[in-house]
């Protein structure tokens, strides 16, 4: 048994050497993964001059003196490498993958450090079930878990809950959330309640079994999946879940460049109302799009949340070698 | 006036919700795979201690509650009122029956006592966790009745009252642990 974090002097890493040792065997493993399948792994900036303009991402900024740029140029730390990837993809790089560091603003706890670890990979030519495959057999190799089992967005929220999250009214999600016992806070929008809901009243059950995964999400949380017009049209987005720890979120990708454009915009008239600073457009993996982009499907996991799934352990710190508190 | 986003709670912050003080006992952010993050907060009520479940919007604020805890002296009551003092600065203050609450029972006239001020009045007193009070009530000891589980009731002098072996007579000073209630031990003369 490992000490507690907070017992061990602020010097040392938080991680147990042997913890360190099984995320470094992890990270040999994914790689030997990925090899096999003749999938690239590549590397790309994580200071960006452009970020994703999502209203619940906040990119770190960072000034910067060299020569060539702009006295004291802005850049943003990346929050995932996903808009410089789609690039090397409608640059014609096949399949690939990369193993990073990003950095999100605002979030740290017992599953969140500002800087962490992400597996991010793009299979051309697959839809958001053939990524969904190819996860499960990556999870059967690093965890040893068995075959995922899948369910709609839709299935989910009628199977436990009773209520259809693509129909539902407002209020119906009100009663929802008191009947899990979850109080709601001021001023939640639908797509809160239902993320609410997502978060408290049934990620904790979800995938003890096996891996679970979720797919196909309300069209108003596509974030960047292409939308299947159906009826009911549905985000073509997928989440994974093991252990009731959110692992893993992944788009078969929206590659329509006016579309793109539209969302982003739509995101940073958002962020405007809700007085977040604005945020600069990526125009280079704008262009990108508009030079194509391959029909593709692309998932993020979270690798430190995979190593304390291996780990068994319970909070980040514990996979972490410093996380931010001693960083 | 002060305010704190959720970015800065933590265990013992004092917020103010729905017009009353509380105190944070759990913060906990959660956030699904994409949208917004939420903070799960565990917070007592400081007027009432019912400890209670909220959620906030990560990146919402809250108004800071101006509380704040301080020993103070108990002088006395005038059955309606209940006032204190401040050693240090000799300032008093007042509270009632619902304030004081059940520390009133064990507040003996200049006994040191805890006081959470909330814009500088009392909300809550609480007494000291131990404290030596006489006994002025309790029937002679029968020996060899265990009828009542080798017990019997005795009243202090503050007016509370607590359950003291058989041998324990009229007139002595005991001491009580004020969080349970609970007679400790006789104190020797």
């Amino acid at each position: 048994m490992a000490s507690s974090p907070s017992t061990v002097p602020a010097w040392q890493p938080t991680a147990s050497l042997e913890n360190l040792r099984r995320r470094a065997a992890l990270a040999a493993e994914i790689r030997r993964f990925f090899a096999e399948r003749g999938v690239l792994e590549v590397e790309t900036p994580q200071l960006g001059a452009a970020t994703v303009p999502d209203l619940h991402l906040a990119s770190l900024e960072v000034r910067l003196d060299a020569p060539g740029l702009a006295p004291t140029a802005k850049f943003y730390l990346q929050t995932s490498p996903e808009l410089a990837m789609k690039r090397l993809l409608a640059a014609g790089s096949g399949p690939i993958f990369q193993l990073c560091k990003a950095y999100r603003n605002g979030e740290a706890g017992a599953r969140h450090n500002p800087e962490f670890t992400l597996l991010e990979w793009y299979r051309p030519g697959f839809d958001h079930h053939q990524l969904m495959d190819e996860m499960s057999e990556l999870l059967g190799r690093t965890l040893g878990a068995p075959p995922a089992e899948r369910q709609s967005y839709r299935e989910l929220f009628l199977g436990r809950l009773g209520l259809d999250p693509l129909e539902a009214g407002r209020e119906e999600l009100s009663a929802a959330l008191t009947a899990a016992e979850v109080p709601e806070p001021a001023g939640l929008d639908r797509d809160g309640a239902l993320q609410l809901l997502l978060a408290c009243a049934l990620e904790p059950g979800l995938g003890w079994q096996r891996p679970y995964f979720l797919y196909d999400f309300p069209p108003s949380q596509a974030a960047l999946a292409r939308i299947d017009p159906g009826p009911p049209p549905v985000a073509q987005r997928f989440e994974v879940y093991v252990r009731g720890l959110e692992l893993a979120n992944g788009f078969h990708e929206l590659a329509d460049p006016l579309e793109q454009r539209r969302r982003f915009e739509a995101d940073l008239e958002a962020r405007a109302r809700s007085g977040l600073p604005r945020v600069a457009l990526d125009q280079a993996f704008l262009a990108a799009l508009e030079a194509g982009l391959p029909a593709c499907s692309g998932v993020a996991l979270g690798f430190d949340r995979l190593v304390m799934l291996a780990t068994g352990a319970r909070s980040i710190d514990e996979v972490l070698s410093f996380p931010i508190e001693r960083a | 006036m002060a305010t704190f986003s959720t970015n800065q709670f933590r265990p013992g912050l004092k917020i103010l919700l729905d017009g009353d003080p509380y105190s944070i006992v759990e913060n906990e952010m959660v956030k699904p795979g994409k949208g917004q993050a939420f903070n799960r907060v565990r917070v007592r009520n400081l007027k009432t201690g019912r400890v209670i479940d909220k959620t906030f919007k990560s990146g919402d604020t809250v108004e800071a509650a101006d509380v704040i805890e301080i020993e103070m002296q108990y002088l006395y009551t005038d059955g309606e009122k209940w006032y204190f003092m401040n050693p240090s600065t000799y300032e008093q203050v007042e509270t009632d029956e619902a304030g004081v609450g059940d520390a009133g029972q064990w507040l003996k006239e200049q006994d040191p006592c805890s006081v959470t001020l909330w814009n500088g009045l009392p909300i809550t007193v609480t007494a000291q966790a131990f404290v030596e009070l006489k006994i002025v009530q309790t029937d002679p000891g029968v020996r060899g009745d265990t009828s009542s589980g080798g017990t019997k009731p005795a009243t202090l002098e503050t007016g509370a009252v607590v359950k003291v072996p058989l041998f324990v007579q009229e007139g002595e000073v005991i001491r009580v642990d004020t969080r349970i209630g609970e007679y400790i031990s006789r104190v020797g003369k």
